[in-house]
């Protein structure tokens, strides 16, 4: 995480911008899914640093997603800006909220319980016949300060946006990391005697931390609601949150850019696998989870770490 | 009035569902200290399983009877092999990781196993109904129950009577306490901790698969059913205290009644119920009813 | 001289086991205490209310005239109390610097609700800090070595030299030289000692080694029974004649040192 990844990541930010005209509107969609769900993905990177894993970040996926879904329902509210940020506030108040009782626990029980909440949502949305229970409704077409694009331009101004907040997300959760907060994430998961001995809440960094991830999962999913122009209770399901925990393994902890390139991966893959083989996609994504945590448990993140390692220390084995 | 006792008696059926799933969960957890997300699968193969043992006997033309304890045996027989697999085969690789990284296995060994569902058994969904249909019910003034119901609450009182007999009155069973107590002084008394985890996940694989036997003629067997039991297998368990059996008994009883008067009361809260009652007992009690926090040691 | 740390009436039970009972100190400044008594004579469970593990029964503790009685360790821990543990309590995983850093950074925190997130981990204050605390305790040589892989002295050396980073007033040590080989305990003793007397921080210190305490020890508190049956200077405790008889080692190891 030094300015060097900085400048990497700029460069490769500004590629990725410059690419979408060139590029046909399906890529263009994909893309803003993907990128927006890395989102939901680099919260969780925060949480896995202190080796939390939450089994229900779909839940602020789901609010963010309804938040801007329902604006639009309620008082016709379509600007896309606005939006997004209110549906990162909603679901951060909402992780605010839950991490009084979440923040006290750890390991399992902090994966289920989280798991558990976001299926509390679920059973909310899917009873409730006002917003279309199981088949959710629409979500109104986006505008940008009054500007209404539509069909490719639609697609661009909103891939543009996710970049956006995914460049201001991945700019501060770096600087978090590097916080006295952030950096105490090993310190947490080694020993959290000491830490409180220093003089450190640990239940309020766990707090924030859940806040964070919440931010983040808000965030991500207004965008993916603006994208996919329509919600349902299922963004609130287990298998949701399944999905980005498993990009969060496989991506590892060590860099904020390994959120973004897994969750592009992820999101080809499956677009390629669900048309090519449905009937192994859940087998594939079990195998791909079971080899990293058996052969890679630092996560695909950790080979460029060895391999700078390697190239910067030659002749010495990592 | 008869509200009230169609609550008791959907509660007490539902419950005695919830504790033949949740007590293979809360098991394995209080002797391993694996929170295992396959345990959806035992359910759903052991569900699997009994449609087609289903199938089988009705075919054949079987006894009712005989054809139920078949049912019974094969999703058994089912969970036991599965079990020997996973816990040789994997989990033995694992031990001594993290607890959330077991779980991350066990979940990815569910999802592989999903799939395997759909390729043994087809896209399509399975009846499973002539144990049910066979049975018949009974009136008992303006209440009707199902026989096959009362089967049900008779097999997990016969279970739970089991577990608490067999954990207090034989060898194993104090093995297990001893175990479960104190994993370290266990192993160095030495007692075969390895042996121990076999059997405890041989035990708790069965029965799920017998959860998801018993519930195969009460539900539509397709795929995915696995995923919600598991959800509310936990959430009975987290109630009741993880690794207490008395608190997975307690635990289905008071998610069995609460979702028993929800559905008779106020439908459109049904899934809400179970999740809410546990988030309220988790409040005042951060690790269940039955298990204390404990103090930290220095 | 003004008196850091003031403890009255101080009990803790346990359901029908009484810990500590009737325990009066009084530490003035830049003293160094130390705490003699078998296991289970109440030395920890004494240390372990002071710096908020374990809530008092009965009894008040006052640390510069301010009532700190029941407060979590980590407020007491602000006000200027630090500690280290009979088991180092150290970040395995973590390099000495690393370790080091963070408790700097911990101590030089921006104030405020959002402090923790408002300081940068490593900056040139954090590094200069962790540094001086590295070479203040001679344990240059481990710099960049991974704490679980770290020698039993240094562990120890590390868990303390954390505990000061805080810059504390008043610093409690659980037994620090347990687990040390008999050579190594005064090379460790002399370390730990001349630090924290370069840094002017009050004492207390439980130990087990007489010599040790006959040594380092300004003033010594015996523990019998959850109390205290001795408080004086170290000669006056190790000579007193019911200390020699109640806690074993003391008799062998006071002549040695007349």
């Amino acid at each position: 995480m030094q300015a060097g990844a900085q400048w990497v990541g700029g460069l490769l930010l500004l590629v990725a911008a410059a690419a979408a005209p060139f590029l046909p509107n399906w890529v263009v969609s994909l893309a803003t899914i993907a990128f927006a769900n890395a989102l939901v993905v680099l919260g969780l990177v925060v949480l896995w640093r202190v080796g939390l894993v939450s089994f229900g970040q779909a839940l602020y996926y789901c609010i963010g997603a309804y938040a801007v879904a329902l604006m639009g329902r309620w008082i016709g509210f379509t600007d896309a800006i606005a939006l997004v940020l209110l549906g990162g506030i909603v679901a951060g108040l909402t992780a605010a909220g839950i991490g009084f009782l979440l923040a006290r626990y750890r390991e399992i029980f902090f994966a289920m319980l989280s798991l558990a909440l976001s299926m509390i949502l679920y059973g909310v949305l899917v009873k409730t016949e006002s917003l279309g229970s199981t088949d959710g409704f629409s979500v109104l077409t986006p505008t940008f300060f009054g500007y209404a694009p539509h069909g490719a331009q639609l697609s661009r101004a909103l891939y543009w946006l996710t970049l956006a907040i995914d460049a201001i997300a991945a700019l501060f959760v770096g600087l978090y990391f590097r916080s006295v907060a952030g950096a105490l994430a090993a310190p947490i998961r080694d020993n959290e005697i000491r830490v409180e001995f220093l003089g450190v809440s640990v239940t309020s960094i766990i707090h924030t931390k859940v806040v964070i991830a919440g931010v983040l999962g808000g965030l991500g999913g207004a965008l993916a609601a603006m994208t996919i122009g329509h919600v349902d209770p299922a963004m609130a399901y287990w298998t949701t949150s399944g999905g980005f925990v498993f990009v969060t393994v496989l991506a590892g902890s060590g860099y904020v850019a390994a959120a973004f390139i897994g969750s592009l991966v992820f999101e080809v893959v499956r677009s390629f696998a669900v048309d090519v083989m449905p009937q192994l996609w859940q087998m594939t994504l079990g195998s791909v989870l079971l080899l990293t945590i058996l052969f890679l448990p630092e996560g695909l993140g950790s080979l460029v770490s060895r391999l700078k390692r390697r190239v910067m220390k030659p002749g010495t084995a990592p | 009035m008869l509200t009230a006792s169609a609550i008791l008696t959907d509660g007490l059926v539902y419950a005695a569902y919830l504790f033949i799933v949740a007590v293979g969960l809360t098991l394995i957890f209080g002797v391993m200290k694996i929170l295992n997300v396959t345990h959806g699968s035992f359910y759903a193969f052991g569900a699997y399983g009994a449609a087609t043992a289903v199938g089988i006997y009705t075919n054949g033309d079987w006894n009712a009877a005989l054809g139920f304890v078949f049912m019974l045996g094969l999703a058994m027989a089912i969970g036991l092999i599965m079990g020997i697999i996973l816990e040789r085969g994997l989990l033995r690789l694992v031990y001594g990781k993290d607890e959330v990284v077991i779980v991350l296995v066990t979940y990815a060994t569910f999802l592989i196993l999903e799939d395997v569902i759909g390729l043994i058994w087809g896209t399509q969904s399975y009846g499973a109904y002539q144990p049910m249909i066979s049975a018949g019910n009974i009136e008992i003034g303006e209440l009707v129950l199902s026989n096959y119901d009362i089967v049900l609450v008779v097999i997990a009182a016969a279970v739970a009577f089991a577990a608490y007999w067999s954990l207090k009155y034989t060898r194993y069973g104090r093995l297990l306490t001893t175990v479960i107590y104190d994993r370290e002084t266990a192993a160095a008394f030495g007692i075969n901790v390895t042996l121990v985890y076999t059997v405890t996940f041989l035990i708790g694989a069965a029965l799920g698969a017998l959860g998801g036997a018993v519930m195969a003629p009460k539900i539509s067997v397709t795929l995915g059913i696995g995923v919600e039991v598991i959800v509310l297998a936990f959430a009975v368990v987290a109630i009741g205290g993880m690794g207490s059996i008395e608190g997975a008994l307690v635990g289905a009883l008071i998610v069995g009644i609460c979702r028993a008067a929800a559905v008779h009361l106020m439908p459109q809260i049904e899934l809400f119920v179970v999740y809410g009652v546990m988030a309220l007992v988790l409040v005042a009690r951060p690790y269940g009813l039955f298990v204390r926090a404990q103090p930290r040691k220095i | 001289m003004s008196t850091i740390l003031e403890v009255r009436d101080l009990e803790k039970t346990f359901g029908q086991l009484v810990a500590a009972r009737d325990i009066n100190v009084s530490v003035p400044q830049h003293q160094t205490v130390g705490v003699i008594g078998a296991n289970g004579a109440g030395k920890t469970t004494f240390i372990n209310m002071i710096t908020g593990h374990l809530s008092p029964t009965k009894g008040t503790i006052l640390f510069e005239d301010k009532d700190i009685t029941g407060k979590p360790s980590r407020e007491i821990t602000g006000l200027g109390i630090s500690r280290s543990f009979q088991v180092a309590q150290i970040f395995p995983t973590l390099t000495v610097f690393e370790n080091m850093c963070i408790a700097a950074a911990i101590a030089h925190r921006k104030p405020g609700m959002f402090g923790n997130i408002m300081t940068p981990v490593r900056s040139a204050e954090t590094t200069a800090a962790a540094e001086a605390a590295i070479e203040l305790f001679q344990i240059g040589r481990y710099r960049d070595v991974t704490a679980n892989a770290l020698p039993q002295g240094v562990r120890k050396l590390l868990d303390i030299g954390m505990a000061v980073a805080g810059s504390p007033r008043l610093l409690l040590l659980d037994e620090p030289t347990s687990g040390i080989s008999i050579e190594e305990k005064f090379d460790l003793m002399n370390v730990v000692m001349s630090a924290l007397k370069t840094r002017k921080i009050t004492v207390l210190f439980v130990e087990h080694d007489m010599e040790i305490v006959a040594r380092f020890a300004d003033r010594v508190l015996a523990f019998y029974d959850g109390t205290v049956i001795a408080d004086g200077t170290a000669h006056e405790t190790l000579d007193n004649p019911k200390v020699q008889e109640l806690i074993s080692g003391v008799r062998l190891k006071a002549g040695a040192h007349a």
